[in-house]
């Protein structure tokens, strides 16, 4: 009788857990505080279109933002970019938000971060650092983010965050040219003391969509490491928790994505436009509302582009009749727009999209050929052919 | 033989004394009328025994005095209880909600 006495709800946005059905407010913001980063990882889920410096939010909204989201009722904050820690004042956004009672998680590439800053943050009323890192083998860390350094540099901050009692989640987003390297990246969250491991297969949007070839691995591939996660996950009990992101290329069913359209999770740019979700605005007919116009609720509550798809009313077939519908809410808005041109289509991750064989069929061909070269993230980076990384 | 310097899984007993980190927080959840626990990326939302657990979890009591406080609550055997919360707990710790 005594197994789950506590249900479980994951505030992150690529979560498959849904959020309890009493919730009105969303349960997670992710902030994304700035577009600006050192690293130009190639499956970076930030837009194409990078927003630039001159455009951010200042202290004051963000603040702002923060007291308003307490009051609507959201719990987690996760402050993330492009890189947070680029922001000089990402402590008094971090004492915003935990003044108004949210739990702050700093979502880091931590290579800007020095032990002395780390303090400070925890000071300010940091509860939790999640950690990216690129791979375990150094050499291959830098190539893929384009930062010579980034994986030692990296090593150290994981050493900081739970020398200063910080819960700490390593977060690897895995692709083709990291995947054989997850039993040794399993291995090095244990030894850097992480409570948790995002094992991450990179989700094909934006920059991802862009470099897919050069990411997607074999079907194979992402069996292997799915037994390789269920078997860790087993030894690892109590020790290292696993957070497992699929590619929804090689699955049966659609992820529910954000937990549903307008449901859970709300996500502001740097320049303080609310989105749906971090893709939202490759889709077309959608108005989305600023921070600096419109208070939060209001847009939560009303914004034209959380009205569209929120619920199930949108949906055609075969979503419309499908016992599936608010367990997966007919997957993902902005990868049907991207594939059939109707964001109010099923996704065509989904087994019953008339083009779901097709889809998964070039995950199949690309990722059989040769990986060309990255197209790294950077300002205008997409519009460049694949040229050698600059350093940053 | 477990590596000293690597970490391991903390076993729950009757004798363990646990303590709920900095870092998770039980707190009311005014808005939906709930308790709960916000921990790294994580809700979660405890039954009501879990919220009576929780709040005697003091990092000074062990899991077996627990059992006995709310033995003469509840007027129940304390045998019984200890046995339900330490199976809870140890739920509990391996989700990194108690240390």
């Amino acid at each position: 009788m005594m197994n789950d006495h506590a249900a479980e709800t994951s505030t992150s946005s690529h979560s498959a857990a849904i959020a309890p059905s009493c919730a009105r407010a969303p349960i997670g913001l992710l902030a994304e505080l700035t577009h600006r980063c050192p690293l130009q990882c190639p499956y970076c889920s930030n837009p194409v279109d990078l927003e630039r410096a001159n455009t951010e939010l200042s202290t004051a909204d963000w603040v702002s933002v923060m007291r308003q989201a307490g009051e609507l009722g959201i719990l987690q904050i996760h402050l993330s970019g492009g890189e947070p820690t680029a922001r000089k004042d990402l402590e008094e956004i971090i004492a915003a938000a935990a003044k108004a009672g949210l739990y702050t998680n700093l979502i880091t590439a931590g290579v800007l971060l020095t032990r002395e800053r780390l303090e400070k943050l925890k000071d300010a009323g940091l509860d939790h650092v999640q950690l990216s890192i690129q791979d375990v083998d150094p050499e291959n860390a830098d190539r893929i983010a384009a930062y010579k350094g980034g994986a030692v540099k990296k090593r150290e901050v994981a050493r900081w965050v739970r020398e200063l009692d910080m819960p700490l989640t390593i977060n690897a987003p895995l692709h083709r040219q990291n995947i054989s390297n997850l039993p040794a990246i399993i291995d090095y969250a244990v030894e850097v003391g992480a409570g948790r491991l995002e094992v991450a297969h990179v989700q094909y949007y934006a920059w991802a969509l862009k470099n897919r070839a050069a990411l997607m691995p074999t079907r194979e591939e992402f069996m292997g490491t799915a037994a390789i996660v269920d078997a860790a996950r087993e030894r690892l009990k109590g020790i290292l928790a696993f957070d497992f992101v699929v590619p929804d290329y090689y699955a049966k069913y659609p992820k529910p994505c954000m937990g549903g359209w307008g449901r859970g999770i709300i996500n502001i740019t740097p320049s303080g436009k609310v989105l749906p979700c971090h893709a939202a605005e490759s889709l077309p007919g959608l108005t989305f509302d600023s921070v600096r116009d419109r208070p939060l609720a209001d847009i939560w509550l009303n914004g034209q582009a959380f009205q569209a798809y929120r619920g199930t009313e949108w949906m055609k077939e075969p979503c419309k009749s499908c016992p599936r519908k608010d367990i997966d809410y007919g997957g993902c808005r902005c990868q049907a727009f991207a594939l059939t041109g109707d964001a109010a289509n099923t996704d065509p991750a989904c087994s019953l999209s008339p083009l779901h064989a097709e889809w998964a069929k070039v995950a199949d061909v690309e990722s059989h050929k040769t990986a060309p070269d990255f197209v790294y993230r950077r300002m205008g980076g997409a519009k460049e052919s694949a040229k050698e990384p600059q350093d940053a | 033989m477990p590596d000293p310097g690597q970490p391991t899984r903390l076993i729950v007993e009757g004798g363990s004394v646990l303590a709920l980190p900095r870092h998770i927080k039980l707190k009311h959840d005014a808005g939906r009328g709930r308790w709960i626990i916000l921990g790294p990326e994580r809700v979660y939302e405890p039954d009501e025994t879990a919220i009576e657990v929780l709040k005697l979890v003091d990092g000074q009591r062990s899991v077996a005095a627990i059992a006995h406080v709310l033995a003469a609550q509840y007027q129940a055997p304390a045998d019984v209880i200890l046995e339900d919360i330490t199976q809870m707990l140890q739920d509990l710790a391996d989700k990194g909600v108690v240390r």
